[in-house]
C-alpha cells in the first residue's frame, strides 16, 4: 500500500504539488491523469526520492520513504519513464538484469529471470536477449523497459507516460499488456498519462490532478457518472462521455438471455460500445451475443444501453 | 567501415614500417649524402634513433598519464553536483594553459626544475590537460538525462551510475580528447630538446643550431611518423570502445 499524506512540493517559489493525499492499495493499478504541468511527474517522482518532498509525507507498507536507504528503497521499486533510458552499451539482457545484479543474485538466477521476463513482455528471449537498445523498435524498447523494472519483482510498479512516445497502435497493445501483467501479478502500479482513455480502461483508480491538486480520485465508473466539477468533466471528454461508460461496460451486463437476433454475433466480454458501433453500422437495434465458447446466448437491444447508461 | 581484421593488418605493417625507419636510418646515408654533400656525416650519429625515440617516448607518455589522471580526477568532480560551481574556473583555468605557449612554460620552469626532461613533463602536461578535460566533461555531460534518470531511478548509487554508466558512454569521447592530446604532445614534445630533454627533437634542434638540414629532416620524419602510429593506435582502441554501437546496421 502506498499512502502520500499532504505531499508538498515547492519549485522555484511555486507549489507545483499542492497537497497530494492519495491511497493506492496493494494489488491495485491507479492512474495520475491530468494535464502537462499537472504534477503528476513530480508527484510520482517523490514515490521514490528522485524529487525531494517539501512538506508531508509519503509511507510504502506503513514506512515512511524518507527512513529508508535511497537505493534501497529505490531497488524495490520499478520504474518505467516515457524516455525508456535503456542503457545503450549494455545488451537487453543486461539491462533487465540491472537490479537483480546490484541485488547479487546469481548468474543463473539472472538468466532465468531474463529469459521469462522477455517472454512475458512478448519478446523471444533467442533472438532478443543479446540486441541493444538502438537495434529495436519504440515498443520493443519500451517492452524492455518494463522487463527491466519487473526484473527484481519489486511490489511496486512507478510508470511515468510509459507509453506516451508510442504510436497509438502500438500504445494501445502495450497498455493492454500492462493491464494483463498487472492482472497476473497483482503488483501496486502508479501510472502517470495525460490519456483519460487509457487511463479509464486499465486504472482501478482514478486521481485527476490540476495544479498542484488532485480534484477528483476514485473508481473510472464513479468519475464518469459523477465528475466532480467542469473541470473533470472537460478532462474527461464532456460530449463523449456517455460513450466512455459504454466502453467500461461489458455486453454481458446487458444481455437479455435467450432473445434471437439476426446477423454476426458480438463477444459476451466486448465493451458495450463496441455492439453500439455494430448496431449503427448494420442500422439494426438488436444484435446476438455469444459466450466465451462461441455458443449465441441471447441478444443486445438498443433501448437497453441507453436505459443502463 | 574497414573490417576490424583490415585495420590490424595496416596497423601492423604502419608500425613495422616505423621500426624499420628508426633501426635502418644509417642506410638513408647515401641519400642524404647525395642530396646535402656538406654535411658530414650526413645522419645524426651523437645519438641513435631508437634511444632518441625512447627517450621522447617516455616523456610524451610521463605527461600524457599525468594530464589524463588531472583531467579525469577534476573533469568528474565538476560534473557531480557538488562540484558544479567550479566547471567555470576550471575551464578558465584550462584555457590559460593552453593560451601559454609551451616554450614560453619552459622558460619559466627551467629556473624551477633545472635543464632537462622535467621542465618538458611539466610543459606538456599543462599543454595536453584541457583537450582531455574538454572532453571529459563533453562526454559526461553527453549521456542521455534519461539514461541518467533510468539509472538513478532503479537504485544504482551515485559512484555506481558513474562507473557503471556515465565513464563508459562517455570513454569514446573521452579517448579522442586523449587522442588529440597524446598526437599534439608527440610534435610539441621536441621543444624540449632546446632546454636539454633528449627527444627527436634534439637532432632537429641540432641541425637548426648548426645548419644542417639533414639532421632536421630525419627527427621530423621519425616524430611525424610516431604521431600518425599513435593516432592510428588510439582509432583501434576506440574503436573497440565502442563496439556496441558497430553491430548496427
Amino acid at each position: 500500500m502506498i499512502e502520500l499524506d499532504g505531499v508538498v512540493r515547492v519549485y522555484g517559489g511555486r507549489r507545483v504539488v499542492d497537497g497530494v493525499s492519495l491511497v493506492v492499495p496493494t494489488g491495485a493499478l491507479c492512474a495520475l491523469v491530468g494535464s502537462s504541468g499537472a504534477g503528476k511527474s513530480t508527484t510520482l517522482r517523490m514515490i521514490n526520492r528522485l524529487v525531494p518532498m517539501s512538506a508531508g509525507a509519503i509511507r510504502i507498507d506503513g514506512t515512511d520513504v524518507t527512513t529508508v536507504p535511497v537505493e534501497a528503497l529505490r531497488r524495490r521499486i520499478g520504474y518505467v519513464i516515457q524516455s525508456i533510458g535503456l542503457f545503450p552499451h549494455w545488451t537487453v539482457a543486461e539491462n533487465i538484469a540491472t537490479v537483480p545484479r546490484l541485488l547479487g543474485w546469481p548468474r543463473e538466477r539472472i538468466a532465468a529471470r531474463t529469459d521469462a521476463l522477455l517472454a512475458l513482455l512478448r519478446l523471444d528471449p533467442d533472438s532478443y536477449r543479446d540486441r541493444y537498445a538502438h537495434q529495436l523498435s519504440g515498443g520493443q524498447q519500451q517492452r524492455v523497459g518494463v522487463a527491466r523494472a519487473l526484473a527484481a519483482d519489486p511490489e511496486i510498479l512507478l510508470m511515468d507516460e510509459p507509453f506516451g512516445a508510442l504510436d497509438p497502435i502500438t500504445r494501445d497493445a502495450l497498455g493492454a499488456e500492462l493491464a494483463l501483467i498487472h492482472r497476473e501479478t497483482r503488483k501496486t502500479i502508479v501510472f502517470v498519462t495525460h490519456d483519460m482513455d487509457m487511463a479509464l480502461k486499465i486504472a482501478d483508480i482514478v486521481a485527476i490532478m490540476h495544479e498542484g491538486r488532485i480534484v477528483q480520485q476514485g473508481a473510472p465508473l464513479d468519475i464518469l457518472e459523477r465528475p466532480a466539477d467542469d473541470f473533470v468533466r472537460e478532462f474527461v471528454g464532456r460530449a463523449a462521455i456517455g460513450l466512455k461508460l459504454l466502453a467500461l461496460r461489458h455486453v454481458g451486463e446487458s444481455m437479455r438471455p435467450g432473445l434471437a437476433a439476426a446477423g454476426e454475433p458480438v463477444d459476451e466480454a466486448a465493451p458495450l460500445s463496441e455492439a453500439l458501433s455494430q448496431m449503427v453500422m448494420r442500422r439494426t437495434d438488436r444484435i446476438p451475443v455469444r459466450d466465451a465458447e462461441g455458443a449465441v446466448t441471447g441478444s443486445v437491444v438498443l433501448a437497453d444501453l441507453v436505459r443502463r447508461a | 567501415m574497414r573490417s576490424r581484421r583490415g585495420g590490424a593488418a595496416s596497423f601492423a605493417a604502419a608500425a613495422a614500417a616505423f621500426l624499420l625507419l628508426l633501426y635502418a636510418m644509417p642506410a638513408f646515408a647515401p641519400l642524404f649524402a647525395r642530396a646535402f654533400p656538406d654535411v658530414r656525416p650526413p645522419i645524426y650519429r651523437f645519438q641513435s634513433f631508437p634511444m632518441l625515440f625512447l627517450s621522447h617516448a617516455e616523456i610524451v607518455a610521463a605527461s600524457s598519464l599525468a594530464a589524463t589522471a588531472a583531467a579525469l580526477a577534476l573533469g568528474i568532480f565538476v560534473t557531480r553536483p557538488a562540484g558544479r560551481e567550479f566547471r567555470a574556473l576550471l575551464g578558465a583555468l584550462a584555457a590559460i594553459g593552453q593560451s601559454v605557449p609551451p616554450v614560453a612554460v619552459l622558460a619559466i620552469a627551467v629556473p624551477v626544475l633545472g635543464y632537462g626532461a622535467r621542465p618538458t613533463f611539466v610543459a606538456l602536461t599543462l599543454y595536453g590537460f584541457l583537450p582531455i578535460l574538454a572532453n571529459v566533461i563533453a562526454g559526461i555531460e553527453g549521456v542521455p538525462a534519461a539514461v541518467r534518470e533510468a539509472a538513478q531511478g532503479m537504485g544504482l548509487s551515485p559512484f555506481q551510475v558513474l562507473r557503471q554508466v556515465e565513464l563508459p558512454l562517455a570513454a569514446p569521447v573521452i579517448l579522442a580528447g586523449i587522442r588529440i592530446s597524446v598526437v599534439i604532445s608527440i610534435g610539441t614534445a621536441t621543444i624540449g630538446s632546446t632546454v636539454g630533454a633528449v627527444t627527436l627533437g634534439t637532432p632537429i634542434i641540432d641541425g637548426l643550431v648548426s645548419d644542417k638540414l639533414p639532421y632536421v629532416i630525419e627527427g621530423a620524419a621519425v616524430v611525424a611518423f610516431f604521431a600518425v602510429l599513435a593516432d592510428m593506435a588510439f582509432e583501434r582502441i576506440g574503436r573497440r570502445l565502442r563496439a556496441y554501437a558497430e553491430n548496427a546496421a
